[in-house]
This record gives structure tokens, sequence and C-alpha cells, in this order.
């Protein structure tokens, strides 16, 4: 066991599968000497030598339609976007491409790959650097779409996604790459995707949150737990496919449902769990589903606290939802 | 001589030409498409398949690439590219079950008609996307370049491809990467409806190459033996190390884009009949007619016998078993996940119900 921030995680995760696999390889822009801009690939190249960890030219589009071509021909890209902000001309790619290979060739062609991309806000970067765009990832058949928010999930979901013989957006929350600590056992171990964490429990109303969130719902939690309302967090881990059973068991164990994510609200994923409840056991809600979100614009700069989500508004919402 | 297709011995130049037999196989694969083509367009017509994207007037361009490749090199297609997978070997019943989207197409029918692939002869699908293969291949280059794998990488798109992301950024990928990869661009002349006159200000687009820090070369599309001569070359350099180069086949397309397009309401009667006096088969015909590699009237004879194939393959697909209905949610991802399984189930309920359903189609278990 080691003591590993969340970035350290994920560069540990990456060093565990480039030793374990001569086919794993990690490319991108700027991940080979330098490391990465967040150093997630850092010494890397170093270890394993400039064949298998390197930059590539400035090409999102590029990147991505190259590890689907590696991925096809025998190896285990794990390709780097930047910024999540960046990835969008890599979308084709991704969605009609990646995800659809499998499908469209009738099992013929497969894409194990991994993309991972720096996601959400917190960092003061405007913009273009604060996205969280799960939501278009999500309505994408054929993909897979996992967010940790601990450093011991970072690294076993990101090689359960190594490992995972489909492709797999792998966001993480960079407000979190130095925010948590936690103990990351040594070596090869997974998490398993679509697999949800119950992060603390509770008889009153349940949280349902990712990545950079769940520390949000959290602390929010244990301020209703002063008022005498006991919250039941969950942290979603993999959005694409969802742990259904896992979401319906923890709604229907209070009736009483917050849905909190940083993405703006409308078609969010927030809608889909909402959805996923009222469908199938809105007899066992006791109040109205209510999500918190970001907001319906662009992502801010300035102010970009108060458009995150924040421990005031997530409890705001756990009581209005407990009270009804 | 059997007309069926068959992979080429080899294609290493062995002192320049290729030798008559090797002529005569190109010319047979060169008509097959012609004729497939015909019959496609007919079933097309009738109302047994829903789409054709013909290759009138390509069928050098296919054929010569196609013939300069070895067994273990792979060939990433475009959408006209289905006559070169058969002259590498692809079965003519996978081509035509592809054309019925039916359940022996490879595909399990989810791709619309004309969107082949041969896993057999390293032909991997293909989307609608314009220009998406090209990154692909590049990777898949990068790949074998990795493993130490003598394999080079065939990339085929048409002349509309070159102003796309995929283009840009497979073209650069390659050429930093050194790839063991070939560009092919079939420069038909028009993108659907768009000359090429309104997608490049280019005098070629060969001379994109030079950008890019690779070769580019022009061909004549329509004659096969300089197309194969010239990719053969792109390849061996490519097989050397070399890197990736770039070869601009000049052709025109005869037809419309697809069965669904009119094309004289964008092109030239005179621009068409043009590109007719200059046909590769018949020019192709009169070469080895004139070198005594093909009788008089023998090409009528070998149209019978391709036709006889072809006929029988269609009749074989025409009695196709039924789609199996979980084909629907299969291969989305590697195991059918529980909110698919539950998805079918609800859909197959009703379908017994109605009594659509044939035993096989189920449900899952939950």
């Amino acid at each position: 066991m080691a003591n590993l921030t969340l970035i350290q995680a994920v560069n540990d995760g990456l060093r565990t599968a480039m030793r374990d696999d001569k086919n794993v390889l990690v490319f991108g822009e700027d991940v080979g000497p330098k490391g990465g801009v967040f150093l997630a690939t850092e010494g890397l190249t170093k270890e394993f030598g400039e064949e298998r960890c390197f930059d590539t030219p400035l090409s999102e589009d590029g990147i991505v339609g190259a590890a689907i071509g590696m991925a096809l021909n025998g190896l285990k890209p794990v390709a780097e976007i930047q910024f999540q902000d960046f990835i969008f001309p890599a979308f084709d790619q991704i969605v009609s491409e990646a995800a659809k290979f499998r499908y469209r060739s009738g099992g013929q062609y497969t894409v194990p790959m991994v993309i991972r991309t720096p996601y959400g806000g917190g960092i003061r970067g405007g913009l273009y650097h604060s996205q969280s765009g799960e939501a278009y990832f999500c309505h994408t058949p054929g993909l897979k779409v996992v967010i940790p928010s601990t450093p011991h999930d970072a690294k076993g979901l990101l090689l359960a996604a190594i490992n995972d013989p489909d492709p797999v957006l792998f966001l993480e929350p960079k407000a979190l790459y130095r925010a948590v600590k936690g103990e990351v056992p040594e070596g090869k171990y997974t998490v398993d995707l679509s697999t949800l964490r119950t992060v603390r429990e509770g008889a009153n109303v349940t949280v349902f949150c990712y990545g950079a969130m769940v520390p949000v719902c959290q602390k929010a939690a244990d301020k209703a737990a002063e008022k005498g309302v006991e919250c039941l967090v969950v942290d979603l881990r993999t959005l694409l496919p969802l742990d259904e059973e896992g979401v319906l068991d923890a709604a229907k164990r209070t009736g009483r449902v917050v849905v909190v994510h940083e993405a703006p609200r409308f078609c969010g994923y927030g809608g889909e769990i909402s959805a996923l409840i009222a469908e199938n056991c809105i007899e066992y809600m006791e109040a109205p589903i209510v999500r918190v979100t970001g907001f319906d614009t662009p992502f801010p700069n300035t102010l970009e606290h108060h458009y995150m989500p924040d421990e005031r508004r997530v409890l705001d919402a756990i009581e209005r939802v407990a009270s009804w | 001589m059997k007309a069926q297709p068959k992979q080429s011995s080899s294609n290493k130049p062995a002192g320049g030409a290729l030798t008559p037999a090797r002529q005569r196989e190109l010319f047979v694969h060169m008509l097959r498409i012609r004729c497939l083509d015909e019959r496609m367009l007919k079933l097309q017509r009738a109302g047994r398949i829903g789409f054709v994207g013909t290759a009138k007037g390509l069928e050098a361009a296919l054929v010569g690439p196609a013939c300069a490749l070895e067994a273990q090199d792979w060939l990433w297609s475009g959408l006209r590219e289905g006559g070169a997978a058969l002259a590498r070997g692809m079965p003519l019943g996978d081509y035509i079950a592809q054309m019925y989207c039916n359940s022996n197409d490879s595909a399990k029918g989810r791709q619309m008609c004309n969107h082949f692939q041969h896993k057999g002869t390293h032909y991997p699908s293909w989307s609608s996307v314009i220009g998406t293969q090209i990154p692909h291949g590049v990777g898949a280059a990068y790949a074998a370049k990795l493993h130490g794998k003598d394999e080079v990488h065939s990339i085929h798109f048409g002349d509309g491809a070159t102003s796309s992301n995929g283009f840009h950024s497979g073209m650069n990928f390659a050429a930093v990467w050194k790839a063991p990869c070939v560009f092919v661009c079939v420069d038909n002349g028009w993108a659907i409806s768009v000359p090429s006159s309104a997608q490049t200000a280019a005098k070629s687009y060969a001379d994109k190459a030079a950008a890019y820090g690779m070769p580019g070369e022009d061909v004549d599309g329509n004659d096969v033996l300089a197309v194969q001569a010239a990719v053969s070359k792109a390849v061996e350099r490519a097989r050397s190390g070399k890197g990736p180069s770039l070869v601009v086949l000049k052709t025109y397309r005869m037809l419309g884009h697809s069965s669904s397009d009119d094309p004289t309401k964008y092109r030239d009667a005179k621009e068409v009949a043009y590109w007719e006096g200059r046909d590769p088969i018949e020019g192709f015909e009169k070469q080895l007619v004139a070198a005594k590699i093909l009788a008089k009237g023998e090409r009528a004879k070998l149209e019978a016998q391709l036709y006889a194939e072809i006929d029988a393959e269609i009749h074989k697909q025409e009695a196709a078993p039924k789609m199996p209905l979980k084909t629907l949610v299969e291969d989305v991802y590697a195991e059918v996940p529980l909110h698919l399984r539950k998805q079918y189930n609800q859909f197959i309920a009703i379908a017994e119900r109605l009594g659509e359903a044939t035993p096989g189609d189920g449900a899952f278990p939950l």
C-alpha cells in the first residue's frame, strides 16, 4: 500500500499496465519526456522508451483515429486527450468509429482501447479547460464511460478499462488530481466496471454523484447528518453501462433522491438517473427527484465556484427532499 | 480458366513486367467487378437490394493496388473498394451477402449495402463517414512497425476525402512516424456532385504530399499496369522502412455516386463521353489481345463464366435464413449488458405475442 494522490494513482496504473503487457502504449500531446501537463505520464518514456510512451502531433482526431488502428492491429493503446474540452475534433472517431466497430462488423473487428482525459472545473480554466462532457458520450452505445473519484478507484478502474475488450472513455476529475489522497495497493488489481460504490450509508436521502462531486456530496451529507438527516451517498463510477440495479436499489432504500453533477442540467446525466428511477420504482418515491447541477450556460471563469454545485446547494436539495 | 478469385502468388518485382498469366488474372478481376456491378444494379432496380455504389470505370484503380499487395498486407477501404477485396481473395458469396445485408453477411446486416469487410484478406469494416479510415490505417501501420511485422497498410479514399480531417491527420502522423503505409487516392473527379475544381485549389492532389514530407505521384488510374507498378513501388518503399507515400489514381466514375444518384444533373455529357473512350477494361483488353495474352472474343466467354458464378451466388443469398433478432443488441459490447438484455426482452415479448418471433429469438436470461 502506498498513500497516493489521484494523479499519482493514474500514473501508477499506467506504469503497472505497461509493465504487465508490452502491447500497452501511451501517447498524446506532451505526454512524453514532459510527462503530461498534469504529470499523469511522468517517467513513462524513461522507463518504457519512446516507442511506448510518446508525443504525437497536435491533432485529437489523429490521436484517437490512430489509436483505433493500433487497437485493430493487436495493441492496447491508452491515448491521452490533454483536456476533455479539446476532445471534440475526435468526437467523430469516438462515436462513429471506436464505439461502432464491434457492432458494425458483426464482432469481427474490435477496438480495445482507452482514452484518458481530465474533465471538470475547479482550476480556473474558463470555458475550455473546465467542461464536463460526459452526457455527449453516454449517448453513444458501444462506448464505456468511467469516472473515478478516489486514488484507489482511479488505478483499479484504469486497469480494468485497459483490460476491457471495448473502448473506454476514462474521465479524470482534474479538481481532485491533487486534492484527494488515499491508500492504493501496489501492483495489479482491478475495480469492476459497471459497479457503483457506496460512499456513505444513510436511511433518509440517497445522493447520486460521481467524480469531483463525490467529496462535495460527502461534505453536504456530513452537514445534513448534523441536522438529523442521514444520506446514502452513491458514487456511480461507471456511467455507461450503468449499474442500473444498484441505482434502483439505492433509490428504493430511502425513497428520496438527489442527483448531483457539475455538467449542465438539460439533457444531462442526472435526467437519465431520474427517468430510470421514475420508470422503475416511482411507487417507492416519497418526494420529487431533485437535480443539483451546473447552470445551462457555458462554463464561466471568475464565478466558477458558483457554477459548480457546492456543499451548500447540495445540502439545500437534501433538506428540501428530506422535508417533502 | 477458372474465374474464381485467387490470392496472387507474389507481387515482388521480378524484373518489372507482370507475367502474361498474371496480366490475365488482373483482367479477369476487372471484368468480375464490372459484371458484379451490372448484376447488383439490376437487383437494386428490382428491389432485391437497397443500394449500390458502382465501380464502373474504376476497375483498374481497384485491381492495380490489390495486386500490388502481399497476402499479409491490409487494405483500408472507402465505398468502392469491394472489388479490390475480391481480387485479394474475398469470396464472392461474402460480397453478395453483404449487398443483401442478410444473415450470411459477416457484418450481420448491421451496415447498409456496399460496406464490405473481410477479415481473411485484412480488409477492415468501413464506415460511411469520409476519411475516418485514414488514421486507422496509419495506427495499424504503427502497430505493425512496433511488432516488427512485415506488413504494409494500403489506405484508400476518394478525392473528396482529401478535404477531411482524417486525410490531414493521417498523412501527417504517418510521415512523422515513418509508418509502413501507402495512401491511395482514387481521384474519380467527383465527390457525389462536387468536382475536383471545387474540392481543392491544388493543381493535383499529389501535390499535397510535399507538405507532409512524403513523395506524391500522379498515375493514370485507368491503366491497370501503370497503377500496379506505381503502387508496388510505394508498397516496397513502405516495406523497406522508408515511410509512406501518396499515389493519386486519376480516373472517372462512369455512373452516379450510387444507385440513388442521377449524375446527368451535374455532369457534362461530353466529359462522360471522353472517359467512355478511355475505359480501363477495353484499353487493357486491346493490350492483352495485341500481346496475344487474350484471344479475340475471349472476353465474352469470360463474362459468361463470371455471370454464371455471380448468378449462382445470388441464388444462394436469396435463400439466406432469417436474421436472428438477437443481433439487434449483440456486438454492442463483448457481453450483452443487462440494460440491453432488458430492452430486448421487452421487445421480444411483444413479437412473441404477435407471433413474429421464431425459435432462437427468445429472451435473454436476466
